[in-house]
């Protein structure tokens, strides 16, 4: 069922979240000629931008600066950030926040009409445009309307990527599966842009979506695209015990306080300043996500959390603020304690537990959104530029997806006005990839016997070796069990094959193919974290307690190889103006 | 351990012309949603049941089906309010059916983008100039609206939806009218055009199901009820002073 042609655009956008709309905007503005597509398993507004609740950060108000958020950023980032890529992202993040403004986002405001800013975690001054608690939404959502405005946009809603077209050393398009019919397209572009998010579906207990199942950064990474910083995975320090729903840093800023079993604001015995009644800036409950999600543990090695019956957790008490201030500023954190956990925060805790929430790493790109192949860009979650470093100050994501999502629409505009034409061999390539499909995932289709291994075992049991390897702390001794067990996952999997043979709609093919996404990255999320012999940022090592800058002041850069363990590379960090130094908070 | 029954309606195309009801039974847990025990079905017992979700918090708008013939977020509904069971789960109603409890979107899609959900504006502004002002009271003329999650509940309660596919329908008015009631929006002539013709807002009989339905509080049979009155005077206005109507 591989279909060629005549499917060809100058660029095409892989995913229909923030990143990946500002991107078609952005090329549609830059050249009115060209053919632009967004493609995506999902609807756009499905995407998962539309869970992010709490803001965006970016410098508008007369207090604030640059290098404020700047260097907010950069040692958040305990210095693995690069400093050049801050300083743009700072001064172009106020200007496309400003743009969604003008394109209707419905941002929260000062009683004189301007917008309106919230502190945040790890920040010194306020500076987080929201709308409610449902900015990402919000966002999301005047984008895709945005789009519509568009009729050169097109859209393949509901089409699965399946691999990226790589002739003539650049990349050349995408084959994917129309999910509707099952068909095999080669869907060919001058440029693409990778807009595909995280993957933290990778562990067991995220705020993700079901669909964060790190497609991009495999795809990438399996056409030869080296991952970076794949050992810097964040903790969101308050997510929801049994689901995992994200309760907002917002929440905190607010004036939230975080207790253990006893009451007690235990934050004040991990160097994070004093206990105040009012929320102090990059302090206590507004320390950096990292630092916060490290003093549960250690909470929780002091037998100091609750245990519940999805393991420990701790609570999140924000019924001072009283109803008022929680409907109007946190309307979102109530409804969603209520209905999942039929608590009323006005008048109870919320029980909370850090759960995964954003990768620092991804696809290495430069500041540009290109990345080493040429062809391919990359941008939001699913890219790596740095600006997120070993830890990502809360609401710089939101806002990175719209300056790098803007960038690396410009590049690859630019990229495919060269107008060059198409190789021969793209056919041929697509149908190659429609008969590995076939091979290994739809064999039994032509009775060849079932075999037993499942995809779900098999994804349970990358769950287990995640959580325990490559968890908050990790050591050499549990990262090298992870890895022998995501191994031999990798192994099984080859040896699956799927009950479901239709072509209408098959989400159990879907789901191993996102299974094999997820394995790839977790290979290389482990990797990186082996060799990196320091703790910095969200990477603890017990095992190498202390911050290694004359070794490791560089990035990862994990390589696919054919058969063997992933290569890892290393390249050094920019430094500007913020030589790097000690990260304190609370004093 | 507790069971509960579910009665799942499924359309295999390459299989069987008709859709044909499939009970599966799943174990009670209070913590359940409708889409955990789903979830349990495929991973478990069939892995050929086939349904959309993604969030698991309400918002994505994804995982929208009939439970017990209510049209109904299954990432927020709880099992436990249906006990003893058995459950009966369906496709959204009044929707193509593709395969199980996947419908077709493009349609809902096509009469969103009629509504011209965008900011329209006379004056472009240059983003160097800063923000448009919009105090908190401005907001709360169109917040309402703008929280429509394009879950499509509104349009499986809906009966004239049932009965005129054609119809607008109650979300994409309610769209209409977050932009039309935006403070920096100019474009309710452009959006009226398309709202007061045949299949627009006149074929609603105000039944209000959709509000009750709506999982946002949307309201849109609200925003319904706000633009036939605007629709009333933009009508005499055209006919008593021809020359101010349609901007």
């Amino acid at each position: 069922m591989t279909r060629y042609g005549p499917d060809e655009h100058d660029v095409l956008i892989v995913g229909g979240g923030g990143a990946g709309l500002r991107a078609a905007i952005a090329v549609a503005e830059a050249n009115p000629k060209l053919k632009i597509a967004v493609i995506s398993k999902v609807y756009p507004m499905r995407s998962h931008t539309v869970s992010a609740e709490g803001g965006s950060a970016a410098v508008i108000k007369s207090n604030d600066s640059l290098d404020e958020h700047a260097y907010d950023t950069i040692s958040g980032s305990d210095w693995l950030c690069d400093q050049n890529a801050v300083e743009e992202f700072v001064n172009e993040a106020p200007k496309e926040l400003l743009q969604l403004e003008h394109w209707g986002c419905p941002w929260s405001r000062e009683p004189d009409g301007s917008i309106s800013v919230r502190s945040f975690g790890g920040m010194k001054i306020k500076r987080t445009w929201y709308a409610a608690d449902k900015t990402g939404f919000h966002m999301l959502h005047t984008l895709f309307q945005t789009t519509m405005k568009y009729d050169r946009i097109h859209r393949y809603d509901e089409y699965f990527v399946t691999s990226l077209m790589v002739d003539d050393g650049r990349c050349q398009g995408v084959v994917a599966i129309e999910l509707t019919t099952g068909k095999i397209n080669a869907i060919a572009a001058r440029s693409v842009i990778l807009c595909t998010g995280g993957c933290g579906r990778v562990f067991p207990y995220t705020t993700n979506a079901n669909i964060k199942s790190g497609d991009g950064m495999a795809l990438a990474y399996r056409a030869g695209v080296p991952m970076k910083d794949m050992e810097f995975v964040q903790y969101h320090p308050t997510g929801l015990p049994f689901t995992g729903i994200l309760i907002t840093e917002a929440a905190r800023a607010e004036g939230g306080y975080l207790l253990n079993k006893d009451g007690y604001r235990y934050l004040q015995d991990y160097d994070l300043g004093k206990p105040e009644p009012k929320p102090v800036l990059r302090s206590m409950e507004l320390g950096p996500r990292d630092r916060l999600s490290q003093a549960f543990e250690k909470e929780h090695e002091k037998g100091q959390t609750i245990e519940g019956p999805f393991g420990p957790f701790v609570h999140l008490d924000i019924k001072h603020l009283g109803e008022d201030v929680i409907n109007e500023k946190i309307p979102f954190v109530r409804e969603l304690c209520l209905k999942y956990e039929n608590i009323d925060p006005v008048k109870e805790y919320i029980p909370v537990r850090p759960v995964v929430h954003y990768m620092m790493g991804g696809i290495h790109t430069d500041i540009h959104g290109a990345t080493p192949l040429e062809g391919l860009y990359a941008a939001g979650e699913a890219a790596c530029v740095s600006i997120n470093g070993a830890n990502r100050l809360g609401s710089n994501s939101l806002t990175e997806c719209l300056v790098f999502g803007a960038r690396a629409g410009k590049a690859a505009a630019e990229n495919a006005s060269q107008g060059k034409s198409f190789s021969r061999n793209l056919e041929a390539i697509a149908m190659d990839e429609g008969r590995r499909i076939e091979k290994a995932y739809l064999s039994n289709r032509s009775g060849k016997t079932k075999n037993s291994e499942s995809i779900v075992t098999i994804r349970e049991e990358m769950h287990q070796a995640m959580k325990d390897g490559a968890g908050i702390f990790r050591t050499e001794k549990s990262l090298k069990e992870s890895q022998n067990a995501i191994q031999e996952l990798q192994d099984r999997l080859l040896r699956t094959s799927i009950g479901d043979t239709s072509y209408t709609f098959n989400t159990e093919l879907t789901s191993a193919m996102e299974l094999s996404y997820m394995l790839d990255v977790a290979e290389a999320v482990i990797q990186s974290a082996l060799k990196r012999d320091e703790s910095r940022g969200s990477h603890q090592r017990s095992d190498h307690p202390g911050r290694d800058d004359d070794k490791f002041l560089v990035h990862s850069l994990a390589y696919k190889t054919e058969k063997d363990l992933p290569r890892i590379d290393y390249l050094p960090v920019t430094i500007t103006r913020w030589p790097p130094g000690e990260r304190i908070y609370g004093r | 351990m507790e069971s509960v029954t579910l009665q799942v309606l499924r359309y295999l195309p390459e299989e069987k012309s008709e859709p044909f009801y499939q009970d599966y039974d799943v174990p009670f847990q209070k913590k359940w949603v409708i889409l955990d025990a789903l979830n349990y079905i495929k991973d478990h017992v069939d892995g050929t049941l086939t349904y959309r979700w993604s969030c698991r918090m309400g918002v994505c708008g994804s995982c929208g089906m009939m439970v017990n013939d209510q049209p109904v977020l299954t990432c927020e509904t709880f099992l436990e309010t249906y006990l003893p069971g058995p459950i009966r789960i369906a496709p959204l109603s009044y929707f193509a059916v593709i395969r199980d409890l996947v419908v077709n979107t493009d349609d809902f899609l096509g009469k969103v983008k009629r509504a011209k959900p965008w900011l329209i504006t006379d004056e472009l502004k240059p983003v160097t100039e800063g923000e448009y002002r919009q105090t908190p009271d401005e907001l709360k003329e169109y917040k309402q609206y703008s929280m429509c999650i394009n879950c499509m509940l509104c349009y499986s309660a809906c009966p004239i939806v049932g009965l005129d596919p054609e119809f607008v329908g109650p979300a994409a008015v309610a769209l209409a009218q977050r932009y039309n009631y935006d403070s920096r929006d100019d474009g309710h002539g452009q959006r009226n055009k398309i709202l007061m013709d045949d299949d627009g807002i006149y074929s609603c009989t105000l039944v209000g199901e959709c509000s009750v339905v709506c999982p946002k509080a949307v309201d849109p049979a609200g925003a319904i009820q706000r633009y036939k009155v605007t629709g009333a005077v933009e009508w005499w206005k055209s006919v008593v002073m021809p020359w101010k109507s349609d901007k």
